[in-house]
């Protein structure tokens, strides 16, 4: 379960490039939900993000990981139990590392024992990320000594997706992470994390631009402006909501039309 | 060729190559690996050379390493201290411990600015009442460079595969996934500065005891001399695995040294050695975006030649 209270930031205080970022942000997930967000350009989506995984120190308010106050907890000590997928698919993986090694390095988290810092990646390990990687059906399973920048940007998204979730995170942050591919391979990555989160029942935040996948994806819909969340529907009322409906409400609370430039009505 | 090079020459080449590998290798690990150009390998190379030279003195030869290496290890974590948790820009740690490291040096060569080790037993003089008969006399030397190196270069292709190696490595080459995947990079290059620092005064020491002297000067230029040899290397090898670089590096330093017999042969002068070293870098370095540049243009003079003589041959139709 994460608990955001009451949580703001702002950037640049007292200069004029002073920014709100997030405004008293307030929300729950219980375990097992998947809420997506949606929110016009710098609505404080992505500092949210940030926030949890702790790339900055919030200035007001408490962040609660399953009981656990994280709110000044070290970035990689929450990175153990909290899996994050940028955008870009560039950052989730080192490109002059291999395949194998970097699922190795992914696999660490999962080790809490301090002596196995000088052990190799074992024969047993090898033959669990090979199998990981069937799944994904990318081929990649032949590729392990392969170094990872040599993969597209979509086997590299989709190994991200595997390494962040080969030890189950606890909470696992989607941060418009199939925006930057093609749409045949952004709808494998979709399937394949839709499939990995039910299966396993994470705990999950995505941001996305696409307003389909923000009703279709997940049992929560969060909407976002101006480092607030305007708009928070669940449930039957969810279901019965269409895309005009979420723009309207937008519009309603907001006091402003949805002003997203990469906003995608359609399918 | 063998007027040029006689086998002495070729020999004492490779045993310069060998030593100098090891701050090469320091180098591949804190610039190439870690991707932060450590400025304080100057300092600590002889600041490996010094304490070897001081512990060598009081007899105490094989102890020498590792008190270099320890040493080596303080210096590196001074560096990684200073960028890691007090916000200094990582040239400038480099730098301001450089700095720092001449004055420690000076006082462990106890406020001498050189010490000679003539009188006193090394580890090559030690192998020498050993391997002083039969076809390897003249060998002994080089043989112990290279079984130091070589060992040098399988521990550390080891360890760069081990957890802790994967991490260091991970750190250097992607910090957004380093942060998101549990590893805390501030540690990681402590660790990678510590055990690079460690390569270099082990290499201090070793050359320490090889030319018998230790100098305040003597680390002077080492960052260019172990760069030269660590882009020579990968031009050598470019592709493949850690094994295989480090092998390349190992290769870089001895080809560096050749060049620099080459150019001694050729009655260059021991003061000039320093711009010559400059220009071998500065030639290492850019030739293959030279190379690059050359496919670039012999493509395009094959290119206009096909044009014009399409050209040509449309008009006379």
């Amino acid at each position: 379960m994460l608990v955001i209270d009451s949580v703001s930031k702002t950037f640049n205080p007292g200069t004029v490039n002073e920014k709100k970022a997030l405004d008293n942000v307030s929300l729950t997930l219980e375990d097992g939900d998947f809420a997506t967000i949606v929110g016009s350009n710098g609505a404080g989506k992505s500092t949210l993000f940030h926030a949890v995984t702790g790339n900055f120190f919030v200035d007001d308010g408490r962040i609660v990981l399953d009981g656990e106050d994280i709110t000044y907890c070290k970035e990689h000590m929450r990175s153990k139990a909290i899996g994050h997928l940028f955008q870009d698919p560039l950052k989730g993986t080192a490109p002059h590392m291999t395949i194998e090694e970097n699922m190795a390095l992914a696999y660490l988290r999962a080790s809490t024992k301090k002596h196995a810092y000088f052990s190799r990646i074992s024969g047993n390990e090898k033959k669990k990320f090979r199998e990981q990687l069937a799944l994904l059906d990318m081929g990649l399973e032949n590729r392990m000594k392969q170094p990872v920048g040599l993969l597209s940007g979509g086997q590299r998204q989709a190994l991200t997706l595997l390494m962040a979730t080969m030890v189950t995170p606890r909470l696992l942050l989607l941060d418009e992470h199939t925006a930057a591919l093609d749409p045949a391979t952004a709808d494998k990555v979709l399937a394949l994390t839709e499939k990995i989160i039910a299966e396993r029942k994470i705990t999950c935040l995505m941001v996305t631009h696409n307003m389909h996948q923000a009703l279709s994806l997940g049992n929560r819909t969060l909407m976002m402006d101006g480092g607030r969340i305007v708009f928070h529907v669940s449930g039957e009322e969810r279901k019965k909501l269409t895309i005009e409906d979420l723009l309207e409400q937008f519009k309603a609370r907001a006091g402003k039309r949805l002003d997203n430039d990469r906003i995608l009505l359609s399918k | 060729m063998s007027t040029i090079f006689t086998l002495s020459i070729l020999r004492s080449a490779l045993e310069l190559g060998c030593i100098y590998a090891l701050v090469a290798l320091a180098l591949f690990l804190s610039f190439r690996i870690l991707n932060i150009a450590d400025l304080s390998t100057d300092g600590c190379f002889t600041l490996g050379c010094a304490v070897g030279a001081m512990v060598t003195l009081s007899g105490h030869p094989v102890l020498a390493f590792f008190a270099a290496m320890g040493a080596g290890i303080c210096s590196g974590f001074v560096t990684a201290f200073l960028q890691t948790r007090m916000g200094v820009p990582s040239i400038l740690a480099g730098i301001i411990v450089n700095t720092g490291l001449y004055t420690v040096n000076i006082a462990v060569m106890d406020f001498s600015s050189n010490v000679n080790l003539f009188a006193c037993d090394t580890i090559f003089s030690l192998a020498k009442e050993k391997l002083s008969y039969g076809w390897y006399a003249d060998w002994y030397k080089l043989l112990i460079i290279l079984a130091i190196v070589i060992i040098t270069g399988v521990l550390l292709s080891l360890f760069l595969n081990t957890r802790l190696g994967l991490s260091i490595r991970a750190t250097g080459d992607n910090e957004y996934m380093v942060r998101a995947s549990s590893i805390n990079p501030l540690f990681m290059i402590t660790v990678g500065l510590c055990a690079a620092n460690a390569l270099t005064a082990l290499s201090g020491t070793l050359l320490g005891q090889y030319q018998k002297s230790c100098d305040i000067n003597l680390g002077t230029g080492m960052v260019t001399i172990a760069l030269a040899s660590l882009i020579i290397g990968e031009t050598l090898v470019r592709k493949g695995g850690i094994p295989r670089k480090i092998v390349g590096v190992i290769l870089g330093s001895c080809l560096y040294r050749f060049i620099v017999a080459l150019a001694l042969r050729m009655n260059v002068p021991a003061e000039a050695l320093k711009l010559v070293s400059a220009i071998i870098v500065a030639i290492a370095i850019a030739f293959p975006y030279l190379k690059e540049k050359s496919t670039f243009y012999r493509q395009r003079g094959i290119h206009r030649r096909i044009c014009r003589k399409e050209e040509s041959a449309n008009v006379s139709h």
